[in-house]
């Protein structure tokens, strides 16, 4: 009976998409509705075969909902690999604005592909990461299966089809031109429903838990979900031109609209980029050391205090603009102050291996975890540091903070992903072991040689062009014009395509390594209990 | 008052020191006396039940 209303509003759905796009003002609305028609008519055929067929009713209870994080580890491999290359691609714009070709402009030039870039490696590739891994990690330390069925199913295509309609909308031109929140309004709405979903799978799991207490990984991702909720609502409040267009307008004006995005900007680094990931980190690292995390008093510390001081840290991204300095000063006061539990949480991770560093020798997986810690370690000095404001008079708007987002990007997120994914693959497809190890050696020193190509080219251009910029000669005028400081960057831009040339190597080289985990390692015995995998 | 001066004021006083109050609640509670044995149970959670569910009868998590 079910089945009968899903084919009604599926089929709704893909008929007023395709009046939508018959109606549509612009490109990008178009070809999104189509998209949008698309993926719901398919949904349809896909509902329909299975209308009216006998329906196993096996119970299921006895074991962990396993296909959807095996999809979301597709997905997470394959949406980085496009990330990274979207990423050196346009690293080689930079370097030679001859690759922003003629017949591709308006389409593939580089202000069309950067914020392709960020979305693909932020959402497509870290939030894949998180939502396969949060489910990974909430069913084990729960001793519960996912709450709602195929509600986490809903979660997974519903998330592929946000990165599909807002890659295509870029490509096209539809944006709202905030850094990081790009997508136009009816991929924010859909989002929204999205990630509730996503909330309630999370947290539904969480209520009926086995175990008396939620284990820290899962406050550190339930605060990510939460966070980002709100986080994406507020920043997103904006009103559409027409139904049948992309455009809309911000509700917020001025410097009141520009705080609200970098309050919005910096705590999708806070709760995104960093509590999420801080989940992983709380689970993966003391199930590949096999010993218990370090200390968790610290870790409940750790928890509350990045919780309290990060949402205050955003106006630091305003610094001398007309944002009121006592705004500027608090964002500027509340990111130094978190450095102790930034700290505090890398300390954290690292004494975990207390007793165990031995394995760093034998064990690249472990080296991987360690790497992204350092990583993770050094750009939250270097941020806080960074907004402080004097230090922001030399380092804003120049490639310094590229360089430092990178560093935090690359080594922290990027790292600590690829040894999640290390850890899942064998145990997801029940396999003994991973296919090679010493390709995960490979995959380690080149991903850390072009993360540190990467940042030490960013340090010194970064630095250059902020000295350059700012150098007045006797009389007071200034030396350089902006071009000069275009043609001696130039070195530099191309060492930093290089490091992403051996950066996305790597990620090439695990992709290969985790296929053929799955393809040709032996096979272990199901560890479920009551039906053959998925 | 207008809801930007009763806001602005609540924020540096009441709301200030209860959040405060909360986050070194929190650090106080976490180091309270016999925690450190309470904490060696949470700390072991990702070592049990990798591979399924707990059973509803499974008393090692219950009684932890």
């Amino acid at each position: 009976m079910m089945n009968y209303f899903k084919l009604i509003a599926l089929g709704l759905i893909t008929l007023f998409a395709l009046i939508a796009a018959n109606y549509a003002r612009d490109l990008a609305y178009m070809v999104n509705a189509l998209v949008v028609a698309l993926a719901a008519a398919g949904m349809f055929l896909w509902v329909l075969r299975q209308t009216d067929e006998p329906v196993e009713q096996a119970d299921l209870s006895g074991e962990y909902m396993d296909g959807v994080i095996r999809a979301g580890v597709i997905a997470t491999a394959l949406w980085g690999v496009v990330g990274f290359l979207a990423g050196t691609f346009i690293a080689f714009q930079l370097a030679f604005p001859a690759l922003n070709f003629e017949w591709a402009q308006g389409l593939a030039n580089f202000g069309r592909l950067r914020p392709l870039h960020t979305s693909a490696v932020i959402f497509a590739f870290g939030g894949n990461a998180l939502i396969c891994t949060s489910f990974y990690v909430v069913q084990r330390t729960s001793a519960a299966r996912l709450w709602g069925g195929n509600l986490a199913w809903f979660v997974f295509w519903g998330y592929q089809l946000v990165i599909v309609l807002a890659a295509s909308g870029y490509l096209l031109g539809a944006t709202q031109s905030k850094e990081y929140a790009e997508p136009e309004w009816y991929v924010d709405l859909w989002l929204t429903i999205v990630w509730l979903a996503y909330l309630a799978v999370f947290l539904g799991t969480i209520v009926k838990r086995k175990e008396p207490h939620i284990y820290v990984a899962n406050w550190f991702y339930l605060s990510f979900i939460i966070t980002v909720a709100m986080l994406h609502v507020i920043n997103n409040l904006s009103i559409p031109v027409s139904i049948f267009g992309s455009k809309s307008v911000q509700v917020f004006s001025g410097v009141q609209d520009a705080m609200v995005q970098w309050w919005y900007g910096h705590n999708a680094v806070g709760f995104f980029l960093t509590a999420g990931f801080l989940g992983m980190m709380y689970y993966f690292i003391p199930k590949q050391a096999e010993r218990p995390v370090y200390s968790y008093k610290l870790s409940i510390i750790h928890f509350w205090s990045l919780i309290f001081l990060y949402i205050w840290a955003g106006p630091h991204h305003l610094h001398y603009t007309a944002l009121p300095d006592w705004a500027s000063t608090l964002g500027m006061v509340f990111s130094i102050v978190l450095w102790m539990p930034s700290w505090g949480g890398m300390i954290n991770g690292l004494m975990t291996l207390q007793g165990a560093w031995d394995k760093l020798r034998t064990d690249p997986i472990i080296r991987m975890m360690v790497i992204s810690l350092g990583f993770y370690g050094m750009s939250t000095f270097e941020g806080p540091m960074m907004s402080i404001r004097a230090v922001n008079s030399l380092s804003h708007y120049t490639d310094w903070t590229i360089g430092h987002v990178h560093s935090g990007a690359l080594g922290w997120n990027g790292m600590i992903t690829f040894g999640a994914l290390y850890f899942l693959v064998p145990r997801l497809w029940n396999r003994e072991r991973l296919y090679s190890l010493s390709m995960v050696s490979w995959h380690f020193w080149l991903a850390t040689i072009g993360i540190i190509l990467y940042a030490a080219s960013m340090w010194v251009t970064g630095i250059m062009e902020g000295l350059m910029w700012r150098e007045v000669d006797a009389n007071g005028f200034l030396v350089n014009s902006f071009a000069d400081t275009v043609a001696a960057k130039l070195p530099m831009y191309v060492v930093r395509g290089l490091g992403g040339v051996l950066y996305i190597t790597g990620a090439i080289i695990m992709c290969y390594n985790l296929y053929m985990t799955v393809r040709r390692s032996p096979a272990v015995a199901a560890t479920n209990s009551v039906v053959p995998a998925e | 008052m207008e809801t930007y001066s009763f806001l602005r004021e609540l924020a540096d006083s009441w709301m200030l020191l209860f959040l405060f109050l909360f986050f070194a609640g929190v650090v106080f509670w976490v180091f309270r006396p016999g925690s450190t044995r309470t904490y060696d149970n949470p700390a072991g959670i990702p070592f049990r039940h990798e591979d399924k569910p707990a059973s509803d009868g499974d008393a090692a998590s219950r009684e932890a």
